[in-house]
């Protein structure tokens, strides 16, 4: 049982609000990333959790205990740091056995346990080496390693891939995804990149400017954003945004701005019809743009210009506008476009995002 | 890489000449027969004796004083490190209030000239009943060998990462372990050297040594050394084998410590 409840976290430092108001509930066993630009606050809130960081306000509490004046050697946690912090002096089994020596098990216990992780992460052979002469990938691994010897409650991981080479970073992605659901340990994951995001966590916490944007399971996030903000962060390419204008005529919402007039989705309409008149964000996944077809009323087509293809094998990517809107369409590696040329693209109208002007929130 | 020209080793070569010859006339001077001291053709003794060294060993203070510098050398490095290398570890990695006014402290405290702390810590000493023994010179040594010891060690502790020390507090160690698990190992050739500058400081230290001492139970090499000439003669063949002497344990003590004084035990740290 680790759970991991954060009531009301705050950090300030001298002149910055790190951290705002943050209160998350960390199931047990459960993989949760925390993403978002940096200087969001994210590593500052896995930091206090670890006990590295002070808490300003606020309550942490992991499994029963609540943690906030306990060191981090009583916290019953392990972290995997960014530079991996191996001991360079060290050698791989002694770096994985440091933590227990501290805690003073039996020598035959240390040698089962580091002899137990090294055969999980293929690193048996490494076992008499120093860091120094390690691959950043294997150095990767010790360090991971060195976590899951004390069998804690809790793995913290802080940008732990972010050093490795692009192919590298993808193969280790699986792996920890593969470990965790071996260990079936809580962890808390930090990083900037929402692919990662996506495809590590059971649930995804975005956060900004110290805020919690919106927790919720990836594809939610993907599908239902609760905020422009969160809208344009989590898929890639980002989601396109038009500000456009919202009428009402003959019984339909309609959605215009310059060289754009769509008919808005009859489940739509109730919450649309309140910014009659006004000004919103539309926002339009690059998915969701297509080449127009036959079939296609000019209701839900505009009419725009290639301005750069984009061909990446398993899609292509078009660049155009909207108005004075940039947009990106996803379309399949089969369509042939020529740049300059003319073009109609059809959207799918079912699948559009609306955000409030001024606040941002989702409609 | 380009060669390096000419000119450049030349200077080397002539730098290295220029220190040599005095120690190298020492060692020469050292091993001549008395009769031929005096006399510059020729350069090189026509044979070598011991003659000087046995003197040195049989009719001397030199024993004595070798010791005694040997004894307060070993405390002094001892007494600075052992105070100095906590010191050094708590500025480095804590945050230690007005850390950086304490370090400038310690920095102008350098700065004293000994001659003028001499007398007062005479009175001192004297005060204390410390005249004429080890302890007068260890902690008079130690406390101007600490001031470097501080500040050299903080600089090396600086640059172990935050990441070891945060990591090495999540493993379990405490402060004391993580210095002596992560810090002191890491820092190794540092405190080398560093414990190497402390113990030539009071290996070479005259001053206080001459001041403080009175007899043969304290004095150390280089006053022993200043006390050779007799009063009728300079017997320059002994005090040659003396100096040679007293070269030898530093020399020996850098040897030995060559392994200790090249850096680069910090790779592969981090990964950055």
């Amino acid at each position: 049982m680790a759970q991991v409840v954060m009531k009301d976290l705050n950090k300030k430092y001298d002149e910055v609000h790190a951290v705002k108001d943050v209160n998350l509930h960390v199931r047990d066993k459960e993989f949760i990333v925390l993403v978002g630009p940096s200087g969001c606050g994210k590593s500052t809130t896995l930091r206090m959790v670890a006990g590295l960081e002070e808490i300003t306000a606020g309550e942490i509490a992991i499994g029963d205990r609540v943690v906030n004046d306990l060191p981090p050697k009583d916290r019953d946690i392990a972290m995997v740091f960014q530079n991996y912090a191996l001991y360079p002096h060290m050698t791989v089994y002694d770096n994985m056995a440091f933590g227990l020596k501290m805690r003073k098990f039996p020598k035959a216990e240390i040698l089962k346990r580091v002899q137990d992780a090294a055969e999980i992460l293929g690193i048996q052979e490494l076992l008499k080496r120093k860091p120094r002469q390690l691959s950043g990938g294997q150095r990767q691994r010790v360090a991971v390693g060195r976590a899951i010897v004390r069998h804690p409650q809790v793995f913290l991981f802080d940008e732990p891939l972010s050093n490795l080479d692009a192919k590298l970073r993808v193969q280790m992605r699986v792996e920890l995804k593969r470990l965790h659901d071996r260990l079936e340990t809580t962890a808390i994951y930090v990083t900037h990149d929402q692919v990662e995001a996506m495809t590590l966590g059971d649930r995804v916490v975005v956060m900004k400017d110290g805020w919690v944007q919106q927790v919720g399971e990836p594809l939610e996030l993907y599908g239902r954003p609760s905020n422009r903000f969160v809208a344009g962060f989590i898929g890639s390419p980002a989601m396109n945004f038009v500000d456009v204008g919202i009428s009402e005529a003959n019984g339909a919402v309609w959605i215009e701005t310059q060289g754009l007039r769509l008919k808005a989705a009859a489940d739509r309409t109730d919450r649309l019809r309140p910014y009659k008149g006004q000004k919103v964000t539309l926002g339009i996944r690059p998915e969701d743009i297509r080449l127009a077809s036959g079939s296609d009323t000019p209701d839900r087509t505009f009419e725009s210009v290639v301005e750069v293809v984009e061909p990446l094998g398993s899609e292509i990517l078009l660049d155009m506008k909207i108005a004075s809107a940039q947009m990106v369409a996803r379309v399949e590696p089969t369509v042939r476009v020529k740049v300059h040329e003319p073009i109609k693209m059809a959207i799918n109208t079912d699948r559009l995002h609306f955000f409030d002007l001024k606040s941002e929130a989702a409609i | 890489m380009r060669r390096r020209p000419l000119i450049v080793d030349l200077a080397v070569l002539a730098c290295l000449v220029l220190y040599a010859v005095p120690f190298l006339w020492q060692l020469v001077t050292s091993f001549k027969p008395e009769s031929e001291l005096l006399h510059v053709p020729p350069l090189l003794p026509s044979r070598l004796t011991l003659a000087h060294y046995g003197v040195v060993f049989t009719r001397s203070a030199m024993p004595r004083a070798l010791g005694n510098s040997l004894g307060v050398g070993a405390l002094t490095t001892l007494l600075a490190c052992a105070l100095g290398v906590p010191a050094a570890y708590a500025l480095a990695t804590l945050r230690v209030p007005a850390a950086g006014a304490l370090m400038l402290g310690i920095v102008a405290s350098t700065a004293f000239p000994q001659i003028a702390t001499v007398s007062p810590l005479y009175l001192v000493m004297r005060a204390l009943g410390l005249r004429d023994t080890w302890a007068a010179l260890v902690l008079a040594d130690a406390s101007f060998a600490l001031p470097f010891v501080i500040w050299l060690m903080t600089r090396f502790m600086r640059e172990v990462p935050r990441e070891l020390s945060e990591a090495a507090a999540l493993d379990g160690a405490g402060r004391w372990r993580t210095l002596a698990a992560i810090h002191l190992p890491l820092t190794a050739p540092g405190l080398a050297s560093v414990a190497l500058l402390a113990f030539l400081f009071a290996w070479n230290e005259f001053l206080f040594a001459f001041t403080f001492t009175a007899t043969e139970a304290s004095r150390t090499v280089p006053v022993a050394l200043a006390l050779f000439p007799g009063v009728f003669e300079v017997p320059w063949g002994d005090i040659a084998a003396a100096s040679i002497l007293a070269s030898v344990p530093p020399v020996l003590i850098v040897i030995g410590l060559q392994r200790w004084l090249v850096r680069g035990l910090l790779a592969g740290a981090l990964n950055e």
